[in-house]
């Protein structure tokens, strides 16, 4: 889809062997480090204007736990992506379980874990009706998703009837915001642990190799064998229950459950899972580039 | 023998030639693929332009369109007056030539008379489109050729004939409202195979619009490869073979075994009708496929036996080329079973998935679209199938991936020979040596090819039917399904040649030569019965 189409076929191989001619090299290089360099430039740019309050430790803490939802998310995007799918609906699904937490647990009072268990089942069933709509019907998965966005949203209104809940379990911002390892909050260890485990899904085993497959060349799929309708109903399943959980962290990053805000997600997560993906495609190290890509 | 038809009009007395060819030749690299032709084409005539793949005729065409630069000393005189060459793309519009291409160049999605005026549109100063004066103008445009189109139809729901027709009504009305209004001449209609896929009630009403054409006055160029066409309907014909003219004929004054004589170059030994006993005995054959049929064959039957190399070929449109796919499960059948071994298989109901739990194996044509994932790496390409067989308790053993993807390289003798480059860097012989091996990796029962050299430099080529041997003399049942002669006289035990979507001869052991092959493609053509495949159902694609 909207991946990148090397013209040339520069490869990590010729970087890896040094094969190239030397300006190859440095413009490979500069390619590949390009986002490093950006984030060096901008702590440079806001520690010399803000010396005393940019470079501080509990800045970097911040910005590591804050950015945890939107690497999460992107995760989530980047599986149907992979496929060849859009899914706009995540930004959606992340509310949806964001606002059942506040529903369910702040004003309901149920059990938070029990909460957590629903949303992501919620989550699942939600991508299995995107899916339906895509593969069974034929509908283009940007329209599928985006209406079933729209309608998560409106769900969203009605749920918490337009008004922010708060209260939410501290057992789940404990365990999400407030509890820290090394220093940084444990949703920051929580998006690089499904980050890392989203990369060895994709690096490290058969059914990422054919989802990339599915997703690069339908006709050779089918053609090979893949099961090319399960894959790509699978991945947005998969999408769905992901970015519930992000609507989970979010709901315990900020203790409430607010029925706007998660809005605000999509286009972030689409700009880090493209930056992600333009990268990928180029380099190994997929996790660290896609890490950065969403901070 | 058919009927010569009372084609075209008398050609306007007096009246230069349309187009006359003096000496227009093309070379590529150094090689000289068309090689000084002189052509005249006349007037209200229908013009045959015949010969086989790489004789030259396509070549001809492009040069007229502008898309190929001929080299110096080609001249081209139209309606008299000499043109100055290279022609620049699209010039041709303003010298009154149009062309129809076999794909048609219709956009489905829109209507008849949104088709019929997209080359106008963009041309046209107006504002605003008067769209009940284009429908009127499309109605009258449509009575004069006595065709029955409606101008709100949506292209999509019309069939392959309707479509033809559009295309070719369209040429024309092109080639009449788009000339420069300083050029005058009667104009040529170029028609590049457009029959190839139409059911013989759409070839009649093809012809009959092709005469009302000629009956203008404008000139018609009709490219085939179908020999009863061209001598029902042309009033001359060209033929060219290897780059050169050989001959340009009175179409009625010529004989079948002449004309084919002239496509293929020599003079072939007379050949009784004779048919050899049926193939391999249904008991020890790996695939027997009984009644096999979709929208363009009927009723095939052939059985295919263990370490075999079934060839089956045909004209362009005969219907050859689509069973390796339909075997395959790639397209559906209509009906059809398949048996192999104990089991009987619907082929209607076969998928990729079920034919590749049987053990066949699929090597396509178009191997960047419907083969292998160009930007995806070799190693990833070559192992597909075979996936599986790396996956441990902690995800794919990578290393010995590599490692057997190495050997697998090696073995295949892929240059270069690195498992992370992408898929579409290599050259096509070795993209086709990497499918053979992502496919013989599986270690099929069955292997079914459709133009396995196609695009293939000479030594991959060598390389490639080396493999396909190796494959059969292993136990493997190959069935390739191929347009290149050669190619088939060199690898295959059994030749089945195509006509109309069935069957129509069979060639075994010395009778496998490409002469003999081209021969009986060209000539399978006594169609006193002819009767095409399924009337009506082809979907002009």
């Amino acid at each position: 889809m909207t991946r990148t189409k090397n013209s040339e076929p520069v490869t990590d191989v010729d970087v890896a062997s040094g094969r190239s001619a030397g300006g190859t090299v440095a413009r490979s290089l500069a390619q590949r480090f390009s986002i490093v360099i950006a984030l060096v430039v901008v702590i440079a740019v806001f520690g010399s204007l803000r010396p005393d309050t940019f470079l501080t430790t509990s800045t970097l803490q911040g910005i590591l736990g804050s950015q945890a939802v939107l690497v999460v998310l992107t995760c989530a995007l980047l599986i149907p992506l992979t496929a060849g799918d859009y899914d706009l609906s995540v930004a959606g699904v992340l509310m949806t379980s964001q606002m059942m937490i506040g529903v369910l647990n702040a004003q309901q009072g149920m059990n938070i874990w029990l909460v957590i268990v629903l949303c992501l089942v919620a989550g699942a069933v939600i991508g299995f009706l995107n899916g339906w709509f895509v593969l069974l019907f034929g509908v283009d998965p940007f329209i599928v998703t985006l209406g079933t966005g729209t309608i998560l949203s409106g769900l969203v209104l009605w749920m918490g009837d337009s008004t922010t809940i708060s209260g939410i379990s501290t057992g789940l911002t404990n365990w999400v915001i407030v509890n820290r390892f090394l220093g940084v909050p444990l949703a920051f260890w929580y998006g690089l642990i499904i980050t890392a485990g989203l990369w060895y899904f994709l690096e490290y085993t058969a059914a990422g190799r054919r989802l990339l497959f599915v997703g690069r060349g339908r006709a050779v799929s089918r053609l090979s064998g893949l099961r090319v309708t399960r894959i790509r109903w699978a991945a947005l399943v998969a999408s769905a229950t992901l970015a519930s959980l992000a609507g989970i962290l979010y709901a315990g990053t900020t203790g409430a459950a607010d029925p706007v805000s998660g809005e605000a997600f999509l286009l972030p997560t689409f700009a880090a899972a493209f930056l992600g993906s333009v990268c990928a495609s180029r380099y190994s190290r997929r996790k660290e580039v896609r890490e950065s890509g969403s901070l | 023998m058919a009927v010569p038809a009372q084609a075209g009009g008398a050609s306007l007395a007096g009246a230069p030639p349309v187009v006359e060819a003096r000496g227009v030749s093309k070379s590529f690299a150094g090689v000289r693929v068309l090689d000084s032709v002189d052509l005249d084409v006349l007037p209200g005539e229908i013009h045959g332009l015949l010969g086989e793949n790489g004789s030259g005729k396509s070549t001809f065409i492009k040069v007229l369109a502008g898309f190929h630069d001929p080299d110096p000393g080609s001249a081209l005189r139209i309606n008299g007056e000499d043109v100055p060459l290279p022609l620049p793309p699209g010039a041709f519009r303003d010298y009154g030539m149009s062309f129809v291409h076999q794909d048609l160049g219709l956009i489905t999605s829109l209507s008849v008379l949104e088709n019929l005026r997209i080359g106008t549109f963009s041309r046209a100063r107006d504002w605003a489109i008067g769209w009940r004066r284009q429908r009127a103008e499309a109605r009258s445009l449509f009575d004069e050729f006595s065709v029955d189109l409606d101008p709100t139809a949506r292209v999509a729901d019309l069939d392959g004939t309707q479509r033809a027709l559009l295309a070719i009504v369209r040429a024309v009305h092109e080639m009449r409202t788009l000339r420069g209004s300083t050029r005058t001449g009667p104009g040529m209609l170029i028609l590049d195979e457009p029959t190839v896929f139409l059911p013989e009630t759409g070839r009649r009403q093809l012809f009959s619009l092709m005469r009302e054409i000629a009956g203008g006055g404008a000139a018609v160029l009709f490219v085939s490869h179908d020999l009863d066409e061209v001598r029902e309907i042309t009033d001359r014909a060209t033929i060219f073979r290897d780059g050169r003219l050989r001959a340009t004929v009175e179409t009625r004054s010529v004989s079948d075994t002449e004309l084919v004589e002239l496509i293929i170059g020599r003079e072939l030994p007379e050949h009784g009708g004779e048919r050899e006993d049926v193939a391999p005995t249904a008991a020890d054959a790996a695939v027997v496929v009984e009644d096999l049929a979709d929208e363009r064959v009927a009723s095939v039957s052939f059985a295919l036996g263990e370490g075999e190399v079934l060839g089956m070929t045909g004209l362009l449109g005969s219907g050859f080329e689509r069973i390796p796919y339909l075997l395959f499960g790639a397209f559906p059948a209509a009906t059809g079973t398949l048996r192999t071994g104990d089991e009987t298989l619907s082929l209607p109901a076969m998928d990729p998935v079920k034919a590749i739990a049987h053990r066949m194996a699929l090597i396509p044509a178009d191997r960047q679209n419907n083969g292998s994932v160009g930007s995806i790496s070799v190693r990833d390409n070559a192992m597909l199938q075979i996936i599986d067989r790396y996956t441990t308790w902690r995800g794919l053993s990578r290393p010995q991936l590599a490692r057997d993807c190495q050997e697998t390289l090696d073995r295949f003798d892929v240059r270069p020979p690195i498992p992370g480059i992408a898929y579409q860097s290599l050259s096509g012989g070795n993209q086709q040596k990497v499918l053979l091996a992502k496919w013989l990796g599986a270690d099929p029962r069955v292997l079914l090819l459709h133009e396995p050299t196609q695009g293939v430099d000479i030594g991959a080529r060598a390389q490639i039917y080396e493999v396909v041997h190796d494959a059969a003399r292993s136990g493997c049942a190959v069935l390739c399904a191929s347009s290149d002669y050669e190619q088939l006289a060199a690898i295959c035990d059994r030749v089945l040649i195509f006509d109309r979507g069935r069957v129509a001869r069979e060639l075994r052991g010395a009778d496998i030569t490409k002469d003999r092959i081209a021969h009986e493609c060209y000539t399978l053509a006594d169609r006193a019965v002819p009767a095409g495949p399924t009337e009506g159902e082809g979907d002009g694609r």
